[in-house]
């Protein structure tokens, strides 16, 4: 036996994940409390302690840890037009991991000025221009930076005419220059903004976070939680040298704070004869929804799908569904007790996931024009995805999973939401993704193994 | 060197889906000297001018070829004074209205659209080219 230690230290908890690399499975898993103003190593000794009354002791040969703690990786980004260089710095970083906390556009303004002094971020991302294109924007943007002060790194990666001009601004901040996220009209290059927010995360969030003091104890990097999730999702769908993937999948992460859509697929039109507008779209796709969450957010959701809609759902009244919003809102570590409050949870949750998935997928849109019909694509087209993989505390801890997650799929009442279709739902039930993610940085072979076995297929009959 | 070259957008404006021309001045144009951002076909006016904000565009060449581009066109300048391209030089080309009606009132009522230059039906590039370099100050 070759027993490894994945750690995931959260928001709220700190998780950890043993699992056997010589003969591929799951030891056993637990979690704690974490513990980021004190000693971050508190939480983890006590989550360690749980896991091994559980499994006995380990004699672990390496440990790897990703962390959304303090906050996670919060970011802010300007660009130049909002559905250009803004929508990339915005795609770039959620990417890499990070919380996006809010995206700009154009010049900013002294009330910008003051929310982002007010937010101050671990990282400002600042783009604008396609290279040879506007400088003016960006460097004006500089210049509103260097005049708030702070001492977060900024990442320049915007029209390389200025980069220069604007590293000289910003002189005496620490500064990275990379490759510009669209270097000509229309064309996204997100691995070099990626790589260096990934560094800048290593060499001081962490230090920054409370969190060196667990590196000590740890063999390899850390990195963002999301980046983990998003790594065990590429790994599924893709497979490794000697194992195949099960191809393009949908993920779903219903969080407390916030839902996460993650796709996997070219999702591209099924007709060659539509025509594609907007920015292409990454093949392995992250989306945010800041508005949508189980317990922090949870008014958003009924928000964006409508308190009439989501009562029908849950079979209560609107009034008493209102009241258990706002019982959920105020108790943030408050799970259903009753059968009331689980329907609620659960449409709730439904809703959360139709929402989420309706603003990730793609839509398709007709045009009458004299060549007869035209039909436009904007964003992916999951239509033919037949893999939903569904996470997140309200959706794993419940018998109903296939039914909540089927609220993302296809829509006869909205046809030109291009959500999948036929799916078989796979359900992560032991709560392992992020834990993957991490192991397949190192023994990928193992880590699919142990996804495809532990994640538990939902016919959706319950 | 290539910051020097003059960035055209081009594109066919509103719903129409004629791709030939499009293709046929695009590569006239990059073959000319221009640094040509080719939006392609049924292309809207925000398209046209997202596109010349972020690459800091000298001109925005609209092809119309299915006798709506009055229609598609109008409002175009106001919306690029407004989005701060106030200078950014408006070309117009195509079959640009409907039915046959003498292109010199035409081109007036283009020119008070905001459009410096209106081209008829069957302008070979060379004569587009000729004007972009007259009013671009490019010198050959």
């Amino acid at each position: 036996m070759k027993p490894v230690l994945l750690i995931d230290f959260g928001s709220t908890y700190t998780k950890v994940t043993a699992v056997d690399v010589d003969a591929p499975r799951l030891l056993g898993t637990a979690n704690s409390y974490t513990t980021v103003q004190t000693d971050i190593n508190d939480g983890l000794a006590d989550a360690l302690k749980k896991l091994e009354a559980r499994t006995g002791t380990l004699d672990f040969c390496a440990r790897y840890a990703c962390s959304s703690a303090a906050g996670g990786l919060r970011m802010l980004a300007s660009g130049l037009v909002p559905e250009l260089t803004a929508e990339a710095a915005k795609t770039a970083s959620l990417g890499a991991g990070a919380k996006v906390l809010k995206t700009y556009s154009f010049k900013l303004n002294e009330d910008d000025a003051d929310e982002i002094r007010e937010l101050n971020p671990d990282i400002f991302l600042l783009v604008g221009g396609t290279d040879g294109g506007n400088t003016e924007c960006i460097i004006h943007n500089a210049r509103v930076i260097k005049d708030i002060g702070g001492d977060y790194p900024v990442i320049l990666a915007g029209n390389r005419n200025a980069a220069r001009t604007c590293a000289k601004i910003l002189e005496g901040r620490e500064v990275h220059i990379t490759e510009n996220v669209m270097p000509s009209f229309n064309v996204l290059n997100t691995e070099p903004v990626q790589k260096e927010i990934r560094e800048v995360f290593l060499n001081r969030i962490i230090q920054a976070k409370g969190l060196s003091k667990a590196t000590e104890l740890l063999n390899g990097i850390m990195m963002p939680t999301p980046s983990a999730v998003m790594a065990a999702i590429k790994l599924l769908a893709e497979g490794t040298e000697n194992q195949k993937g099960i191809g393009d999948l949908v993920a779903v992460d219903v969080g407390g704070a916030t839902t996460d859509v993650y796709s996997v697929a070219e999702g591209l039109p099924d007709d060659p004869r539509t025509a594609l507008r907007g920015l292409p779209e990454p093949y392995i796709k992250r989306t945010v929804e800041g508005d949508i969450g189980m317990r922090y957010s949870i008014r958003g959701i009924v928000e964006a799908a409508g308190l009439k809609k989501t009562a029908a759902i849950a079979n209560l009244s609107e009034e008493r569904l209102n009241e258990i919003v706002d019982l959920f809102a105020a108790h943030t570590d408050l799970l259903p007790s009753d059968d009331e409050t689980q329907r609620a949870d659960e449409a709730l949750a439904s809703m959360a996931v139709r929402v989420a998935m309706t603003r990730h997928a793609g839509r398709m849109s007709e045009i009458f024009g004299l060549g007869g019909l035209q039909l436009i694509q904007t964003g992916k087209n999951l239509l033919n995805v037949d893999q939903f993989i569904v996470t997140g505390g309200s959706l794993i801890h419940t018998e109903h999973t296939g039914r909540i997650a089927s609220y993302g799929f296809f829509d006869e009442e909205d046809p030109g939401s291009l959500k999948p279709k036929h799916c078989t739902v796979l359900v992560d039930r032991s709560y392992i993704i992020a834990a993957m993610g991490l192991l397949s940085q190192y023994y990928p072979d193992a880590a699919l193994t142990i996804l495809k076995e532990e994640l538990v297929k939902d016919d959706g009959t319950k | 060197m290539e910051k020097q070259k003059k960035t055209l957008v081009i594109g066919v404006i509103g719903a129409d889906v004629h791709a030939v021309g499009n293709q046929i001045l695009y590569h006239a144009f990059t073959d000319a000297g221009f640094n040509v951002i080719n939006l392609g076909v049924m292309v809207s006016q925000e398209e046209f001018i997202n596109a010349a904000i972020e690459t800091n565009a000298d001109a925005i060449v609209v092809s119309s070829l299915y006798g709506q581009g009055e229609l598609d066109c109008r409002g175009l300048r106001e919306k690029c004074d407004e989005a701060g391209l106030e200078h950014i030089l408006l070309y117009v080309g195509g079959n640009i209205v409907i039915g046959k009606q003498p292109f010199e009132e035409v081109e007036k009522r283009f020119k008070a659209m905001g459009f410096d230059r209106s081209f008829p039906p069957g302008t070979a590039p060379e004569v587009d080219i000729a004007y972009l370099k007259q009013d671009l100050h490019v010198e050959d």
